[in-house]
């Protein structure tokens, strides 16, 4: 700032802009009588629909010129009250709230809702339902990552990378499709495992996308990761140290791009994560480069999960190659065949569904590594039927509150591209 | 050595006795009780100290209980020593009637929302906090939404035909 | 466990490799075609329609989905997204509709120059959805008329597509003189729009 201050001194006052002045003044101390300066900021309403299709938040901009001095941030046009609604609902129809919450990898919130409810009845899963749920939890990361890089790409003008990964997603939906029936929001698993065995086709298509998708995520990567203008575009922009990002409780990929290597999945491993081999990759100055590039890596590193849990779920033999639920007949629904037939399975049927199972009194908090960070269960149970009070941490709603410190000083379209870096997801915001 | 809840518990009980009470490790988690005029001072003893480094706020979060007068809500603050990987649960009581407690923005930035949606959620006012509006519902909205008396439904609503849903 | 599949019984016959729109009736000569002009003007604005995804929460990506090149909107003309509701003509919303975001959907039906079409698009537009709430608007209709409801949650591509056809029927058969009869203004009236 030193040398700019001297090439202003022969400047006329009047040619600075109020914020270089603003610059100047606070430097060398300098105290104007107030109402000297006239405050001649643009306010400029980055409204809830924007074309950065984002989903729903809103921010007030102040700008001068084209820098942003300040921003007001609203949040809460999507709020459906998931918290309210799950106090009114059994603990297996939670599931369907939870795949709302970040409706781009919609099987990641069902797992880590389902393990939260493991844990609070004491449920053990056996192998084989612990590696299939890694093969769909980590298909989820790839399909949100995908969308975020993507729309990144769209928002510096680049349309043809979504275009291209968008038929990537279409398999990976055809996956969730053979498995659970729904593309998007899946409700995908029961308590203590799935509800259907994966089919041959499922994992016909599996094997498609293993043996298809490393070269289109090659030619996307190629598209973005050296090009000039996306690089100019996005390194030095929307950057956070980070001692902030952990103090505004960044987790996930943007706390990644920062530095801070911390991901769930090895610091509390869940669903046998611990018997896989993977890196996470860890950016240097948490800029939308850095970030973008933490999200491309971790899809490689998801790919390679993909494929060992793959490997291990051949490699069971016999017995154990069919379960694909625990047994604990007072979570999860018998067989309908069984319950037509059997006396036991008809008393179970029954007992689940009227609610008149054993659900132990506790609080539990859980977390999963979702495709934004650490995505969190604080569930308090009072022995009843539904949750006495069940609170989502959702990431997005945490590392949201930095934006105005991430883009003070910065022009609008790195604004633009800070928002659709940090993978804003307005159904996990609101809640 | 590695930090164990043992420890935690041992340097919090010399630290403040027994103003601690409700210790208990449900699920491996540790989790303790302060009154409500100590939060902010427990939540920097447990951010300053070298041992305990709890310097990662998970989540904030409160809870309603109608049914215990005099402590109706509970804020509930998780935090994680993210060195030692270790988490802990923390609750302060307060009064329904007067629901203040001391805003923790000054020591974690990311409390500032957390606290927002508690407010707007339970009405518990944070004293000190910078910007204490709601932030998910309707800014005119005149009542706390979670609180356990008020129902799920818009009870305004003509269109809704209650024999369907059982209650006619 | 082999996988039951369903067929298609009805089946169309297939009219040469392209499958053109019908032909309104009029009457044909050498070098001209001779037809009523809503019929012409219907089959021009039907065939370019200028969308406006309203994308709130989860139907949006399956609106991306359909706009992808998988389940592509665009070969029936609905191409060009905009998002300024001053040059589109169809107004999507797609995703729940909260209280707070209400004023905000009827502002940008307010804004949209006639003639405008509305298509809800999935559970939580039409009718509130799973989301029997106190902050949720129990379907958009509570604030702005609605043409057409496409239920799902989300709503398959498929279905997405299947609510557009049924737009472009009502746009092609709607008569001219709709949009100042004292039908439609009475409907306008009945939402306090002027």
């Amino acid at each position: 700032m030193g040398s700019d201050f001297l090439k202003f001194l022969n400047c006329p006052l009047e040619k600075l802009s109020n914020y270089q002045i603003e610059l100047i003044m606070s430097e060398h101390h300098i105290k104007l009588p107030e109402g000297s300066i006239e405050k001649t900021t643009t306010t400029l309403n980055l409204g809830p629909t924007h074309p950065a299709t984002h989903g729903v938040m809103q921010n007030i901009l102040e700008l001068d010129g084209e820098r942003i001095v300040s921003t007001e941030q609203t949040i809460g046009y999507i709020h459906r009250a998931f918290e309210k609604l799950a106090e009114r609902r059994p603990l297996a129809q939670i599931t369907t709230l939870t795949d709302r919450l970040n409706y781009c990898s919609s099987p990641l919130n069902n797992m880590g809702w389902h393990l939260t409810c493991e844990k609070l009845l004491g449920v053990k899963t056996p192998k084989r339902v612990d590696y299939l749920r890694v093969i769909i939890m980590e298909l989820a990361r790839i399909s949100d990552h995908l969308i975020c890089n993507s729309i990144v790409g769209v928002d510096a003008g680049a349309y043809t990378g979504f275009l291209y990964v968008m038929q990537y997603r279409e398999l990976i939906y055809e996956i969730y499709e053979e498995v659970c029936g729904a593309r998007l929001t899946t409700n995908i698993g029961r308590i203590g495992g799935f509800e259907r065995n994966f089919n041959d086709i499922a994992f016909q298509k599996l094997e498609k996308f293993l043996r298809e998708y490393p070269k289109v995520l090659k030619e996307f990567e190629n598209l973005f990761q050296r090009n000039r203008i996306f690089m100019e575009r996005t390194m030095g922009t929307g950057a956070i140290s980070a001692e902030r990002a952990l103090n505004y409780g960044f987790t996930g990929p943007n706390l990644r791009a920062a530095g801070v290597d911390y991901d769930v999945r090895v610091h509390a491993p869940y669903s046998s994560y611990e018997d896989f081999q993977f890196n996470i990759p860890v950016g240097t100055t948490g800029d939308n480069y850095d970030r973008w590039l933490v999200r491309e890596k971790e899809m490689w590193e998801s790919l390679s999960i993909i494929e060992q849990a793959y490997r291990k779920v051949q490699d069971l033999k016999g017995a154990e190659a069919e379960v694909y639920h625990a047994d604990v007949p007072e979570y999860y629904l018998p067989p309908k065949a069984d319950v037509y037939t059997k006396m036991e399975a008809l008393i179970w049927h029954f007992k689940i569904i009227m609610g008149e199972t054993e659900i132990p009194a506790g609080e539990v908090y859980n977390s999963i590594e979702a495709g934004n960070g650490e995505l969190g269960f604080y569930l308090i149970s009072d022995g009843g039927r539904t949750p006495y009070r069940l609170h989502f941490r959702r990431p997005c709603f945490v590392y949201y509150q930095a934006y105005e410190e991430l883009i003070k000083g910065s022009m609008l379209s790195d604004a633009i591209m800070t928002m659709s870096s940090l993978n804003l997801i307005a159904g996990e915001l609101d809640a | 050595m590695a930090l164990t809840n043992e420890t935690i518990k041992a340097r919090l009980t010399e630290k403040f006795g027994d103003q601690l009470s409700h210790v208990e490790e449900p699920y491996g988690m540790l989790t303790f009780e302060a009154p409500k005029e100590l939060n902010l001072k427990v939540l920097n003893f447990l951010y300053d100290d070298e041992e305990l480094k709890f310097r990662f706020l998970t989540d904030l979060t409160a809870v309603h209980y109608p049914d215990k007068k005099g402590r109706e809500l509970a804020v509930v603050y998780h935090l994680h020593n993210m060195t030692d990987n270790i988490r802990i649960r923390f609750k302060v009581f307060t009064d329904i009637s007067q629901p203040d407690i001391y805003t923790a923005t000054g020591l974690f930035s990311a409390a500032n929302w957390m606290e927002r949606e508690t407010y707007d959620f339970f009405g518990i006012n944070f004293v000190g906090h910078p910007n204490l509006k709601r932030i998910l519902n309707v800014e005119e909205m005149d009542y706390f939404p979670l609180r356990k008396e008020f129902p799920l439904e818009d009870q305004t609503r003509i269109d809704k035909d209650d024999e369907m849903f059982g209650r006619g | 466990m082999a996988r039951p599949v369903s067929y298609n019984l009805i089946k169309k016959p297939l009219e040469g490799d392209i499958s053109l729109v019908e032909m309104p009736d009029g009457s044909m000569g050498e070098g001209f075609f001779a037809t009523s002009l809503d019929k012409v003007i219907g089959l021009a604005r039907k065939n370019s329609i200028w969308p406006l995804p309203f994308a709130t929460s989860c139907c949006g990506i399956e609106f991306m989905a359909t706009m992808g090149s998988h389940y592509d909107l665009g070969r029936f003309g609905a191409e060009r997204v905009g998002f300024s509701p001053r040059q589109c003509d169809l107004l999507m919303v797609m995703g729940t509709i909260a209280k707070k975001m209400g004023p905000v959907v009827k502002q940008v039906y307010l804004q949209m120059a006639e003639p405008r079409w509305v298509m809800a698009v999935g559970a939580c537009a039409s009718s509130g959805g799973i989301f029997d709430t106190y902050s949720v608007l129990q379907g958009i209709d509570q604030v702005v008329p609605v043409d057409v409801y496409v239920p799902g949650c989300p709503p398959r591509p498929e279905a997405i597509i299947d609510g557009v056809l049924r737009i472009q029927d009502l746009v092609g058969k709607e008569s001219l003189r709709r949009r100042n009869g004292e039908h439609y203004k009475a409907l306008l009236e009945s939402y306090g729009i002027q």
